[in-house]
């Protein structure tokens, strides 16, 4: 079979702003290979003294899109590779690639639901995938998305998360909590995912919901512990840390 | 995989605070193996847990990449990439399941 991990050379055809901090680069792939939502690609920089940073971004597109990907990325004021292409990739610009990497973190169709996601600020990305995958299908494998970001206009993918869950047939919820500040009238959760909000957004998915967790180390724990203390089987509860926070660190 | 068992005091909040998964080392992992293997198995030889590779707890903020197991944070593997050869250091697993249907 054909080896699908080998380093290849995409070019940025868009770039969208998505926050303040967060954009999504769209990339042509010479050599696309059908990803499942939730997995990642590595990205490497190479400086011309022939220094080499690397880092792992999760795809945010749904797999029917073909021969791109989209990878959504954080600014990390400190991030070698996450400010180089947000301060100077542009589009037409050339990237090294590899991918897609990971079959532990993903959801498909046939594996059903309901579907429980959590995440936190760009922990989104590989869950957004999962939804993206979900509505291009018209799975109706019932969803809830419980997402926590730090102010409303941190929220990533806002309205279309709106979208997806109007066009939805009911079988789509999104709960947002904003931790740091809240607009006047919001009628979300305001403050960091605990026992008590998990267990009002899980109760209606039963004891077994197919579970993905996704964002900053210190909330993973917090809610896989929190999910698994509620009574869900920690075999059903997957993860994926971002390390502090922002995109996946690796060594190398 | 969540774990409730496993707790973290003061000095370790740092480290816990940069714990990635096995996920996360996936490409890497791909470079020893030629496959997928997150989604495969290893077992760990100081506690029994028998863990998917990507629910490793992976320490990266370092030289190398340290594999911990998810139960009893045991070292299962250890990996550093020089530029000449690439170090594994398993002898924290007992065994290793990797599925024949993840090669590609």
């Amino acid at each position: 079979m054909e080896r699908t991990l080998a380093w290849q050379i995409a070019t940025v055809t868009a770039i969208r702003p998505e926050t303040a901090r967060v954009k999504s680069f769209t990339l042509t792939l010479p050599n696309w290979v059908e990803q499942r939502a939730g997995q990642h690609y590595d990205v490497r920089l190479t400086a011309p003294d022939g220094y080499q940073a690397q880092r792992s971004y999760s795809v945010a597109s749904e797999p029917e899109r073909r021969g791109e990907i989209e990878l959504t990325v954080e600014r990390l004021e400190d991030g070698e590779v996450s400010t180089y292409m947000h301060d100077v990739l542009v589009v037409g610009d050339q990237i090294e690639v590899r991918g897609p990497i990971g079959g532990y973190f993903v959801w498909q169709a046939h594996l059903g639901g309901p579907l429980l996601l959590v995440a936190g600020g760009s922990g989104i990305v590989p869950l957004m995938a999962m939804l993206r995958h979900r509505a291009a299908i018209g799975s109706d494998v019932r969803t809830r998305l419980l997402f926590s970001s730090r102010t409303i206009s941190d929220v990533i993918y806002s309205d279309e998360l709106s979208r997806l869950t109007a066009e939805d047939n009911g079988k789509l919820e999104i709960f947002h909590t904003l931790t740091r500040a809240q607009p006047p009238s919001w009628s979300g959760y305001s403050r960091r995912i605990d026992r008590q909000m998990l267990t009002e957004v899980v109760a209606p998915l039963g004891p077994a919901p197919k579970t993905y967790v996704c964002g900053p180390t210190l909330l993973v724990e917090s809610v896989a512990n929190n999910l698994v203390q509620i009574g869900l089987d920690p075999a059903h509860v997957k993860t994926e840390r971002f390390g502090p926070t922002g995109g996946v660190p690796r060594g190398g | 995989m969540a774990e409730v068992q496993r707790g973290f005091d003061e000095d370790e909040s740092l480290d816990h605070a940069l714990m990635v998964d096995g996920n996360a080392v996936a490409g890497l992992l791909y470079e020893i193996f030629a496959m997928e293997v997150t989604t495969g198995e290893a077992e760990c030889v100081s506690c029994g847990k028998r863990a998917e590779i990507g629910s490793l707890l992976a320490f990266t903020q370092a030289p190398g990449v340290v594999l911990r197991c998810p139960r009893c944070e045991n070292i299962v593997m250890r990996i550093v990439q020089t530029a000449e050869a690439i170090y594994l250091d398993a002898r924290g697993v007992t065994y290793l399941r990797l599925d024949n249907l993840s090669r590609g």
